[in-house]
């Protein structure tokens, strides 16, 4: 019999462990867009062997899976002598892979805006920062919000990777609330009630923020 | 009248890659005349006009704006970008497809340049943006954006967007060819306007009536080669080359019915 009371019971605990799932799918896109946008930068500069490391960095991390990035990064650390919190590593991990989804999704931004709008800028005179913060970047903005919030909800499910590395966040927390309960059917339904219910939001959020510039 | 620049082209050449898209132009633009380009498709007229404001970077010879070299300080030595800022201010471009910023209201698109390049007030660049509008006849329409515009009028933003610049040269590379016929006079109207107050322009178009009646000088373009510039008299009325008559009598049997 599924066992209502345990059901709403796993709730407190893991709703308190989602503040991880948070705090490193929040942390990992904020690192993820400042590295990511500094890729595509290298990506889009006429440095050829900035282009090559951007495109590098990009295909690696795009065909290794984040599981794998974890546990390398997170033993690798130790061998080159840094004893850095799971916490951290996990955080700079989720960032480091997201960066590589980001600056595609900045890099296809950038791309699908008509060329002729930046030649107009230059031809009045504008400097390029002008060009790229006046009339590229805000654009591309509005084009790539739902492609950001998109990555947002898949870093908050991907972020159940983490347990790997010890940090208590929803899926590790239902993993050890199942085991003290024996009712892992309630304690995993409840903590897919919480993914959704996260993920909704943010799909909400995206909603919003879209409509808004959209005026 | 305007202060109008001078515009000479000499022995100008450029390539992409192997294929040469202008070969050895030269042409001369005198201060306050309208020069018109016409050709077929493909022929470099584009290409021309961008080499003028160095959108478009020549392999060799020169292309000097008032007698000053643009692009290069000598051959081979390219300019800095703030000196060629500082050149392409003075002029003005207007492009097939408008290039209007989206995200920014018709006025915005016009104060942008005042702000950022000439540096102006907020307040001051809002005020002479809507000179400029009202002198395209777009009073009106201020603060739509470009995609609450029809192409005529988005056209006249541009064109106002490049006159609020104060610029001594205008060019203009096909600017009615995107627009749906009837639109086409309300921007020719603006661009005659501008050739009588004495600005130096050079159009890139189709429009031969235009040619016709406004230009100075008109230049035939064909395979990268500027073939013949001459009065529009003698261009387009009673041309010498073969390749112009060939090129007038495909335009023409296209245009009756
Ligand atoms: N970026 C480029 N790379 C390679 N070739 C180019 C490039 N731009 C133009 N060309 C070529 O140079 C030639 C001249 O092009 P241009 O755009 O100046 O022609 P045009 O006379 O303006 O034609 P249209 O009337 O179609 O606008 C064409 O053959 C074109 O294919
Ligand atoms: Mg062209």
């Amino acid at each position: 019999m599924f066992s209502l009371a345990v059901f709403f019971h796993s709730f407190g605990p893991l709703l308190w462990a989602a503040r991880y799932t948070l705090l490193i799918s929040v942390l990992g896109i904020g690192l993820g867009l400042v590295i990511g946008t500094v890729i595509c930068a290298a990506r889009l500069s006429p440095y050829p062997l900035l282009r090559r490391f951007a495109a590098i960095w990009v295909s690696f991390l795009r065909g290794v899976p984040l599981l794998v990035q974890l546990l390398v990064f997170y033993y690798t650390l130790p061998v080159i002598g840094l004893d850095v919190p799971a916490m951290v590593a996990a955080v700079v991990t989720v960032g480091i892979c997201a960066s590589a989804y980001i600056s595609e999704i900045w890099r296809g931004a950038i791309a699908a805006l008509p060329t002729g709008q930046a030649e107009a800028a230059v031809a009045i005179g504008m400097r390029p920062v002008d060009v790229w913060t006046r009339v590229i970047l805000p654009q591309a903005v509005t084009l790539s919000l739902p492609a950001l919030i998109n990555e947002l909800i898949l870093l908050v499910k991907a972020s159940s990777l983490v347990s790997v590395v010890g940090i208590l966040e929803i899926t590790r927390a239902s993993q050890a609330q199942a085991a003290t309960t024996f009712r892992p059917l309630e304690v995993y339904i409840a903590a897919a009630c919480i993914y959704l219910l996260i993920n909704l939001c943010l799909a909400a959020l995206g909603r919003y923020l879209e409509h808004r510039t959209n005026v | 009248m305007v202060a109008a620049s001078s515009v000479e082209m000499r022995k100008v050449n450029k390539y992409y890659d192997k294929f040469q898209a202008l070969k050895d132009i030269d042409l001369s633009i005198l201060p306050g005349k309208v020069t018109c380009l016409i050709g077929p498709s493909g022929s470099g007229k584009s290409t021309l006009l961008r080499c003028i404001n160095f959108l478009e970077e020549y392999d060799s010879g020169e292309v000097r704006i008032d007698g000053q070299l643009i692009g290069y300080d000598a051959p081979n030595k390219k300019m800095s970008g703030r000196k060629l800022r500082e050149m392409r201010r003075s002029i003005g471009m207007v492009f097939q497809q408008f290039n209007l910023w989206p995200h920014m209201t018709a006025r915005e698109n016009v104060a942008e340049g005042l702000i950022r390049v000439r540096r102006m007030s907020k307040a001051e660049a809002q005020r002479r943006a809507a000179e400029a509008l009202v002198k395209v006849g777009l009073a009106d329409k201020m603060e739509n954006h470009p995609s609450r515009l029809s192409g005529g009028q988005q056209q006249r933003v541009a064109i106002a967007r490049a006159l609020a610049m104060e610029p001594k040269l205008m060019l203009f590379d096909e600017p009615t060819s995107a627009l749906d016929p009837e639109l086409v006079g309300e921007v020719l109207s603006v661009m005659r306007t501008l050739a009588s107050e004495g600005m130096t322009m050079v159009v890139v178009t189709h429009e031969m009536g235009f040619a016709a009646h406004v230009a100075d000088q008109v230049g035939f373009m064909e395979k990268g080669e500027l073939v013949g510039v001459d009065s529009p008299d003698r261009i387009l009325h009673r041309p010498e080359d073969a390749r112009i008559q060939s090129f007038l009598r495909t335009y023409h049997e296209r245009n009756s019915f």
